[in-house]
């Protein structure tokens, strides 16, 4: 029933503007203050206070724009907002509306079937975020934080270009990792910093017009927005196979029971009154801005996946995975730059052990406990034979629980490879003479039972013999 | 009249007013002659006029990202109807 329904999906992207101070006040933004103690007038909404706008906020959206391979308004007018809420003071919240900074975008994910697709970007504004209701322990009260209130937005709005939660995940994670690359915001989701609202709707496979769509409010997880997405999707088509109709309405999203339902306030009130607003002036800036701007601009996420892949000739999926952050590619780049070892065996080593044990103690990969610089080291102990890869996850995990260098671990350890040939023979003899009946096998023709023999081997030296060079001992003897 | 009582109650909600069964047809005649005022320049040729955004012919001053303000809590609380433990107290609103 499902492959006869077709899903339409759109995403409005809030995400934090990682300045000091807040939007239009001298407040600060830091998150965790004590309630209101950093809500100033302006943000209080008093009467006869004036906004004036954070040139930071227009550096960012400006970096957002030209990132995203937009056009960067170069006049762009800030709007009211017009709705009653007990978080939003003054009764309009501050965003742009006809006018927004950034207009026609684009940003490419792999679908499904493994291919890039173009997601249109159709437009991203700053706005003002608005405060925090608390309701637990009040009684018959809502208790209201203004410390977010006048905290800048850019809120990224795409075209309903999704087909799928998967592919809506895959796009907001790209837009997560490209905030983070820019520095325009630090993308926490925990602390709201990061957060979505799905446009969601399904049509008969091959109509042309859109169904009609419902609006899923403050997804903070991608692990939200996936099963939200999946349970709307699904809710409408029964709905609709029952004979039904969609109403165009907001919805929540409960994590707890895995469902949505309507919201109520809302509803009636979608009618927002925009108009300019009389206390801002439009913002203008030139040509030659935009242009300084687009020289600062940190190499992006897409432009390195593919400069790693050309230049260290990693798996693709390897150059993803060490891109998504900045701080991941910097140090697989530091450790590369510094070892005679293949890039790819940096690459496997930095998303497997590495990535393992950052995980396993819940550390970021800035409190690595091997540098780059220090697993360079003990890949080049692999690269120049002192150590079998083996033996390397043994060094490495005594590194990591604060041992010294790779080198210093193999000294103390006595882990060193041993290569002196007429140590490994005597070793091969041993094991010759200790199996008869798989030697006769063996020159019966059961030529697999090398692996058998190779085994015993590195047994008998702990791993510490040459691979290769046991191998080729082995044939020698056994008149491979 | 331009305005419908229809639309003169969703206004009145947007704005979270109140009025009386009465108030009303007095309403929709004062709003409708306002509407009908401002709406004489629907009939003016605006072919080649850019929107105006705001009447000055300047644009937005930009401030330094800076940090200036202080914690003013306690005054500004002063004049909340209720507080409790730093936060505004207001009739529960929960979705």
């Amino acid at each position: 029933m499902r492959s006869s329904w077709e899903t339409v999906i759109g995403l409005e992207i809030h995400s934090q503007l990682a300045t000091r101070s807040k939007i239009f006040s001298g407040a600060s933004t830091a998150y965790g203050a004590e309630p209101n103690t950093q809500a100033c007038l302006v943000d209080l909404g008093y009467p006869g206070v004036l906004p004036v706008l954070n040139e930071e906020v227009v550096h960012m959206a400006t970096m957002f724009g030209l990132a995203i391979n937009a056009t960067v308004a170069r006049r762009s007018v800030f709007a009211r907002k017009n709705y009653f809420y007990p978080d939003l003071p003054k009764g309009y919240q501050i965003s742009q509306f006809e006018l927004p900074i950034v207009e026609h975008g684009e940003l490419f994910i792999t679908d499904a079937e493994g291919r890039e697709k173009r997601i249109g970007i159709t437009r991203a504004h700053l706005e003002e975020d608005a405060g925090k209701s608390i309701h637990e322990g009040l009684d018959q009260y809502s208790g209201i934080d203004l410390n977010r209130a006048g905290t800048p937005l850019l809120e990224i709005v795409s075209e309903p270009d999704l087909s799928s939660a998967k592919e809506a995940v895959a796009y907001m994670r790209r837009i997560h990792t490209l905030v983070r690359y820019l520095g325009i915001s630090d993308g926490n989701m925990q602390e709201g910093s990061f957060r979505c609202d799905a446009n969601v709707s399904v049509r008969p496979l091959g109509q042309e017009t859109l169904g009609t769509r419902t609006e899923i409010k403050n997804l903070n997880s991608f692990r939200f927005v996936e099963k939200a997405i999946n349970f709307e999707i699904e809710r409408q088509i029964e709905h609709l196979e029952d004979g039904g109709e969609v109403v165009q309405e907001t919805r929540l999203y409960d994590s707890e029971k895995n469902e949505t339902r309507p919201m109520r306030s809302k509803e009636e009130a979608n009618d927002y009154r925009y108009f300019p607003d009389p206390d801002l002036l439009p913002v203008e800036i030139s040509v030659e801005y935009i242009e300084s701007v687009r020289q600062q601009l940190p190499e992006l996420p897409a432009a390195k996946q593919h400069r790693f892949v050309d230049e260290y000739g990693l798996r693709p999926d390897d150059a993803d995975l060490l891109t998504g952050s900045r701080a991941l590619a910097d140090f697989f780049e530091t450790a590369a730059a510094a070892t005679q070892a293949k890039a790819q065996l940096v690459a496997n080593w930095v998303i497997g052990d590495l990535l393992g044990a950052l995980n396993r103690d819940g550390l970021d990969i800035g409190d690595s406990k091997v540098s780059a610089i220090d697993l360079a080291g003990l890949l080049t102990r692999i690269h120049d034979n002192t150590i079998s890869g083996k033996i390397a996850k043994q060094v490495f995990e005594a590194m990591w629980d604060g041992a010294g260098t790779a080198d210093a671990v193999i000294e103390a350890k006595g882990l060193q490879q041993i290569t002196d040939s007429s140590a490994i023979e005597a070793v091969v003899d041993d094991v010759i003479t200790a199996n008869p009946g798989q030697v006769a096998e063996y020159k019966a023709g059961k030529s697999k039972l090398i692996g058998f023999f190779v085994g015993q081997v590195m047994q008998a030296t702990k791993g510490q013999a040459n691979p290769a060079q046991v191998n080729r001992i082995l044939r020698d003897k056994l008149g491979g | 009249m331009s305005l419908s009582k229809d639309q003169v109650h969703h206004i009145a909600m947007l704005a979270r007013l109140k009025l009386n069964k009465d108030e009303y047809a007095d309403s929709v005649e004062k709003l409708s002659r306002i509407v009908d005022f401002v709406d004489q320049l629907s009939r003016a040729d605006t072919v080649g006029v850019v929107p105006m955004a705001h009447p000055l012919d300047t644009a937005q001053r930009l401030r330094p990202d800076v940090v200036f303000e202080t914690d003013e809590r306690d005054r500004f609380q002063e004049n909340a109807a209720a507080v409790s433990g730093g936060l505004y107290l207001v009739p529960k609103v929960i979705e």
